[in-house]
């Protein structure tokens, strides 16, 4: 069975434990400026929202790369970044819709999300589950649930 | 090791910034953050000095465990002489501002002396340096932070920094990070405004290594997690309800001090509460809280991001108030709320905001304008004087007295000095509900007799966060006690102040102690700075601090007779409530304090503590 992260900006307060969880992973160092994945607080509403690559099927970075440096990882399904090949020439970063790959300008490469591995460090380390890795073709289950609850699970009303 | 090993020396006379190496040797004995940062300064500063004059300093300090995983990790202090009490001042901010400090390569940064003009500090990892701020004086703390993020280009700096009331020299001044996390009291903002320093600006891509031993720090931390996570007041009550949990609670043992202490509960305290604020509100059908918000690296997540009425008449054509900001917390909402007597949450919200905009501390604010009110009401203060009726639970004049007070204006100077010199102005000092200068928090010393020890003894004037006694007192944490009685709590509150010196030096959030004692804490200080680390060393630590803050202050000229507690809570008792007829024992427990202290009749330390403590 296929993964992937899930992000429910609902349950987000904000606290980074992500950031730091992925550049610890990465880095072995409490970094959130080297962090793959960002929490954005949109300070006017109260909304923090966690974002990070999807890894696409058809992704943009992987085609775009001239020296084929961005890898699919089969086990599960990441677009990986080989850091040998990487020359640090950032067409990826353009390429990419969503802004999820990035320059290291300490390395002189690029970084993005590769799930840990299949051990994503940024969902365990989420106090709230906010951030929860799962079933790739059933991301929508939860939010499903929900629904059915209002319509088939409340106290009759008569 | 967890620290960076460096501090950051700021010299606003020359304008000159200077990297030094941290003294390891201080930071065994004194950990970090509030300990170390202060035994920088008693070593630097005469405690004779005048607080707003070119000889104070002020330090803004990080802990070894700042900016890492373990819960709360991210807090930061500044430590300087305060100008509102003549004491050592610490105050202690969440927020990113701490975190990002410490991810730049800084344990601390000390500044000095007065610069010419209006200054703020820019740190980039190991750059420093400063820069002209004329055109951010005038401006409140949220128009700064927007306005160096825009000129940096980079929104990801984070700013810690005064606005109108730290330039005006309210005496109670905050310093203000991530718009609404402050160093609230004690007027540490005011200190900052003294010597033009409008802001400090950083950015750290360097993060946080050094880790003694970082798989035992990963384990232990998320262990430690779990314990946060189960407990039911920092798993449950706070994330849902916030501090504001404790309304109601407080109200019902006979402790919400009500219209400057002459009541111990608050006929409206509902409406002002965690369960009011959650409430829908008739003119738009919704509540005033908008969700919860933690602090950097904080597993709890306790605070409040609300939204205020648009209808409010404080906020009519004032749509830069409608987002959504912080608060309410507990101490703010009484403050503003049961201290003046004022049971309208839109009002209380909006003051808050107020606060937070310009740099002030909510809680003095409140309660001296709660002395304002009594003095009005005894028809010492006029209408003329103050420029609005202001009889106990205004709304109006609550409002408009935080609006003149963060800029000084009008009857707002008098209120700026806080209720200590403004009560003496007009003759009656008794009223100023005060320790060393410094207003009460929102615990009634009758009802809760180990408070009233806590704010007669509290090396930085009455405070709740120097030993929270209520968690034993009222919530049975670790062990109950009863609140009404003096047997014991000069035990009790020794501990909970070395205790909470040890949490407060070592970067996390004192919250934690809800469901941590200091056995929690010494596994995840071992893990990240080395194994010397224990129960019993962080004990002793704790007490080191303590003892060096109390010394510091008796040079500064305290002694016995400031250790005490207005007439009001010693001779008039509690009209309602569980401690009904009761006042404060505080003359029985401050000789009994003392001797466990291992302090002489004068509260000096004995040498024999001095060389136990090696101080």
């Amino acid at each position: 069975m296929q993964k992937s992260l899930h992000i429910n900006p609902d349950k987000c307060t904000g606290c980074l434990q992500c950031e730091m969880a992925c550049s610890y992973e990465n880095y072995g160092i409490f970094n959130t400026a080297k962090s793959r994945i960002k929490v954005f607080d949109f300070h006017h509403t109260g909304r923090k929202v966690p974002y990070t690559c999807t890894q696409c099927d058809e992704a943009w970075c992987l085609h775009a790369c001239p020296v084929e440096a961005i890898k699919i990882d089969a086990a599960t399904g990441a677009k990986v970044v080989l850091e040998d090949v990487c020359v640090g020439c950032k067409v990826c970063t353009i390429a990419c819709p969503f802004g999820t790959v990035n320059y290291v300008a300490d390395t002189g490469k690029v970084q993005k999300c590769d799930l840990c591995g299949g051990e994503p460090a940024c969902a365990d380390a989420c106090p709230t589950g906010a951030i929860t890795y799962i079933d790739a073709s059933w991301t929508g289950l939860d939010r499903m649930k929900q629904w059915a609850d209002k319509l088939g699970n409340q106290p009759s009303a008569v | 090791m967890s620290w960076a090993g460096k501090i950051l020396r700021v010299n606003l006379t020359a304008g000159t910034c200077t990297s030094e190496p941290l003294k390891m040797d201080w930071a065994r004995r004194y950990l970090g953050q509030r300990g170390l940062a202060t035994k920088y300064f008693v070593e630097e500063v005469d405690a004779k000095v005048d607080p707003l004059s070119i000889d104070n300093k002020i330090i803004w300090a990080t802990g070894p465990l700042t900016g890492t995983m373990a819960s709360t990790g991210g807090r930061y202090s500044v430590i300087t002489k305060g100008p509102l009490t003549g004491a050592i001042a610490c105050s202690n901010s969440g927020g990113y501002w701490g975190a990002e400090l410490k991810m730049a390569g800084w344990d601390m940064v000390i500044v000095e002396g007065r610069s010419a003009k209006p200054v703020y500090l820019s740190i980039s990892d190991d750059v420093a340096e400063l820069r002209d701020a004329s055109h951010l004086w005038g401006k409140t703390v949220w128009q700064t932070e927007a306005i160096i993020k825009t000129a940096h280009q980079d929104p990801l700096t984070r700013v810690s920094s005064i606005g109108r009331a730290g330039e005006s020299l309210v005496l109670y001044a905050a310093i203000v990070n991530d718009l609404h996390r402050a160093a609230g009291r004690s007027g540490v903002g005011a200190v900052a405004g003294s010597k033009n320093l409008k802001a400090i600006a950083v950015r750290g891509t360097k993060g946080v290594g050094n880790i003694h031993d970082p798989k035992a720090f990963m384990k232990v931390t998320k262990e430690k997690k779990q314990i946060l996570h189960d407990h039911p007041v920092t798993g449950q009550g706070l994330p849902t309800y916030g501090t504001q949990v404790l309304m109601n609670v407080i109200n019902e043992t006979g402790s919400l001090p009500t219209r400057n202490h002459r009541d111990s509960q608050f006929e409206s305290a509902s409406r002002i509460g965690a369960e009011a604020m959650a409430e829908k509100r008739p003119t738009d059908g919704k509540s005033q809280l908008v969700t919860n918000q933690a602090c950097f690296g904080c597993t709890i997540a306790c605070g409040r991001i609300s939204k205020i009425d648009e209808t409010h008449f404080s906020v009519v054509n004032k749509p830069e108030y409608w987002g959504a900001s912080g608060g309410l917390e507990y101490e703010a909402a009484w403050a503003l709320g049961a201290a003046p007597g004022v049971s309208d949450l839109e009002a209380l919200q909006y003051a808050n905001l107020l606060c937070n905009e310009d740099g002030m501390d909510p809680i003095s604010f409140g309660a001296t304008v709660g002395a304002v009110f009594e003095l009005y009401e005894m028809g010492v203060l006029t209408k003329e004087q103050i420029g609005i009726e202001a009889p106990f639970g205004s709304a109006q004049a609550l409002c408009k007295l935080a609006e003149m007070t963060v800029k000084c204006e009008g009857f707002g100077k008098e209120i700026a000095q806080g209720s200590k010199r403004l009560t003496a102005k007009y003759g009656h000092p008794e009223l100023s509900m005060s320790v060393k200068g410094q207003e009460f928090p929102a615990y009634d010393a009758r009802g809760i007799q180990g408070m009233g020890l806590t704010y007669a003894t509290s090396n930085r004037g009455a405070c709740h966060l120097r030993s929270y006694t209520v968690a034993s007192e009222v919530l049975g944490i670790p062990v109950k006690t009863d609140p009404l009685v003096t047997e014991g709590k000069a035990e009790l509150v020794k501990a909970f102040q070395d205790a909470t010196a040890a949490f407060d030096s070592s970067g996390i959030c004192v919250f934690t102690t809800f469901a941590w004692t200091t056995a929690d804490l010494a596994p995840q200080v071992a893990a990240a700075c080395g194994d010397e680390f224990t129960l019993e060393s962080l004990t002793e630590i704790g007490e080191r601090i303590w003892n060096m803050e109390r010394d510091f202050n008796n040079r500064a000229g305290f002694t016995r007779k400031d250790d005490d507690l207005p007439k009001r809570l010693k001779t008039e008792p509690a009209k309602t409530g569980p401690a009904k007829g009761l006042v404060s024992g505080i003359d029985k427990m401050i000789p009994e304090y003392y001797e466990i202290r291992g302090w002489d009749q004068e509260g000096r330390l004995k040498p024999e503590t001095r060389a136990r403590l090696g101080l």
